[in-house]
């Protein structure tokens, strides 16, 4: 089967396991972001899939070849480190041939190749320069072009874009995904920006304590996340205790409301918890009857100009509501409201 | 510092201080020195002020280049030695965990207080017939005698390198530690075996770390006095040498302060060239 797969991985350093029993697909010429919260594994799990570091347990496969064995050297992925490494004794067109050196090629090849990967990553005339002459977003590219040299089936990018100022990074994960396109190279970038994820990635893998917790597109773990770690980690999410009463109907202190979609494995009668995202969420004059409301009391109003931030306090539940300025309720602090969480906003996740 | 003239005492005592200590401990006794070597000497007493340029005369003679010749070359092949064996020992150091690598650094500070004299004399025990261990490859069957392997060339030149050996590992070592790692593992994803990456990243990379160690330990082994009279043969004997012989045993101060001020000059031309160099090779 064409492209990288990941057999049971696991990684242990002394007594904490750093990855535990990961099993990933990479589809051929797919865009993959590896997000979660530092610690969780991801950078790990890149570096293993690069040779880096040698799996515990678990094999590393690339078009159904084992790899687990090989040093990082003879698996020819281009990777971009966190820190970029571009290697400050050569001067920018050594660095992006450097690979090319390796091999032996002779020095007119070596220009010409490294003037071509310079056209790639938009950066032509800063060939003789040295890296120290370079600024932040031209370093980025360098070492881009750097990775690509050879060709490679697997591009790995640790972090690539935490040194560069916000501005500057939003291009460049814009100008990342183009690239990688363009080329339909195989890709895995490992981030904990989840905006920079969502920008990119075809594939989002969500990571937390070394597990990967969901798969999914990048809007499917917005609009579908697996459990709460996911809701909460994935944008903001309300998370608000339930019990299932019946396939199709939740109590929520008290009150009844209604879902559209279960996951697997959860029967009547078990705590759940309703993830609902703050822009679902309405505001509702108190004592206005209509359908999954439930009543409580506007603690703070932020008022943020492009929109207005609601939190209502329902007995035990604090609910974030976002809403644009034309829906501005006439409540304010200290008013009783009720809340609606319309039911196909409502996603069950099990506890 | 805002480029502001200094006020007060406290801003002042900043530029003073140093002033007063190179004043005091360097001036002043180099000075003494410059003006002794141009005194003339007194058979039998001690000198007298002059101005000639006899002791520096008296140098320019095969038997005193011999040994300036002798001193430069063996100097620089100890420390070429100390750091090709020092570079690679700090490099895995400092890959180490931090409590591995600070057994390690008390470790070579221990070695670091031993003094010439003591480095001198237990190398010239382990080399020797009686008690050297030349006597435990005999007892190993790997030799028919024992043998004296000192004084000798070889046993000058161990000496050196033992006492340079912690100098250039407590000099390379801040440049090694601070090393990025990701600099060696991108040129292994790159292709370049581990060998590979040593020298054509780590090794330049460091340059002026590398640079830094062999000329300070160059310098430190030019002035090495008691080894080559421990270790070594006579025709072994090098300027520092000299110098100590014609200033103590001689009683000839004029003469040791020429030869000491021709070896600095000595020293001083070959550090600048070096540096030279190494600047040239930066800025192509």
């Amino acid at each position: 089967m064409a492209g990288l797969r990941l057999e049971e991985i696991g990684k242990i350093y002394g007594s904490l396991a750093a990855v535990q029993d990961v099993t990933l697909d990479f589809p051929q010429g797919k865009f993959v972001c590896l997000l979660g919260p530092s610690g969780c594994g991801k950078t790990t799990l890149l570096r293993l899939i690069a040779g880096l570091e040698t799996p515990t347990t678990g094999r590393v496969l690339l078009d159904g070849k084992d790899l687990t064995e090989w040093p990082a050297h003879k698996r020819e992925f281009g990777m971009v480190f966190q820190s970029l490494a571009l290697f400050p004794h050569l001067t920018v067109g050594e660095n992006v041939a450097y690979a090319l050196r390796i091999r032996g090629a002779d020095r007119p090849t070596q220009r010409k190749r490294a003037q071509e990967l310079l056209e790639l990553v938009r950066l032509p005339g800063v060939i003789d320069r040295h890296i120290s002459q370079l600024s932040g977003g031209q370093r980025q590219r360098v070492a881009i072009a750097r990775a690509l040299a050879l060709n490679p089936k697997l591009f790995l990018l640790d972090e690539p874009l935490s040194a560069l100022d916000a501005k500057l990074r939003e291009a460049m994960q814009v100008e990342l995904r183009l690239l990688q396109q363009r080329l339909g190279i195989s890709t895995i970038v490992v981030t904990h920006d989840q905006r920079e994820a969502m920008t990119m990635a075809d594939i989002v893998v969500i990571m937390d304590h070394g597990r990967v917790q969901q798969v999914a597109s990048p809007l499917d773990t917005y609009r579908s996340p697996a459990n709460a770690f996911v809701a909460d980690f994935i944008g903001t999410s309300n998370l608000i205790a339930a019990i299932l009463q019946s396939p199709t109907s939740a109590s929520v202190q008290g009150r009844a409301i209604r879902i559209e979609r279960l996951p697997q494995g959860v029967s009547t009668g078990a705590q759940v918890t309703l993830s609902v995202r703050p822009e679902e969420v309405h505001i509702r004059p108190a004592g206005e009857a209509g359908e999954n409301r439930i009543s409580g009391e506007i603690t703070f109003i932020r008022d943020l100009g492009a929109s207005i931030e609601v939190t209502a306090r329902c007995a035990d539940a604090e609910i974030l509501a976002v809403m644009t300025p034309r829906e501005r309720p006439s409540a304010r602090i200290g008013d009783p409201v009720m809340v609606e969480l319309p039911a196909p906003a409502c996603v069950v996740l099990k506890q | 510092m805002n480029g502001a003239p200094p006020k007060g005492l406290q801003q002042h005592s900043a530029v003073i201080y140093p002033a007063v200590m190179l004043l005091i401990f360097f001036v002043a006794p180099f000075g003494i020195m410059l003006a002794v070597s141009f005194y003339h000497r007194v058979e039998s007493a001690f000198y007298e002020p002059a101005f000639e340029l006899a002791n520096y005369a008296r140098f320019l003679t095969a038997f005193f280049g011999k040994a300036l010749g002798f001193s430069i070359w063996i100097a620089a092949l100890a420390s070429a030695i100390s750091v090709a064996v020092a570079f690679p020992f700090t490099y895995f150091m400092t890959r180490l965990g931090r409590p591995a690598q600070v057994r390690w650094l008390v470790l070579i500070l221990a070695v670091l207080s031993l003094s010439e004299v003591i480095i001198g004399f237990a190398w010239s025990s382990l080399l020797s017939r009686t008690a050297g261990v030349s006597n435990i490859l005999v007892w190993l069957g790997l030799m028919a005698q024992p043998e004296a392997w000192t004084p000798a060339f070889s046993a000058l030149l161990i000496g050196l390198v033992y006492l340079g050996f912690p100098y250039t590992v407590l000099v390379l070592y801040p440049a090694l530690s601070r090393l990025d790692p990701e600099l060696a593992q991108a040129s292994r994803m790159l292709g370049a075996s581990p060998f590979k990456t040593f020298f054509l990243v780590i090794v330049p990379v460091l340059r002026n770390a590398i640079m830094s160690a062999f000329i300070m330990v160059f310098v430190f082994d030019l002035g090495a006095y008691i080894l080559p009279q421990v270790l070594g043969k006579p025709e072994h004997w090098t300027l520092s040498v000299h110098i100590t012989d014609q200033a103590v045993f001689q009683s000839n101060i004029p003469f040791a302060a020429a030869l000491a001020i021709f070896l600095m000059l000595v020293s001083l031309a070959l550090v600048s060239l070096t540096m030279l160099l190494g600047q040239q090779r930066r800025t192509p």
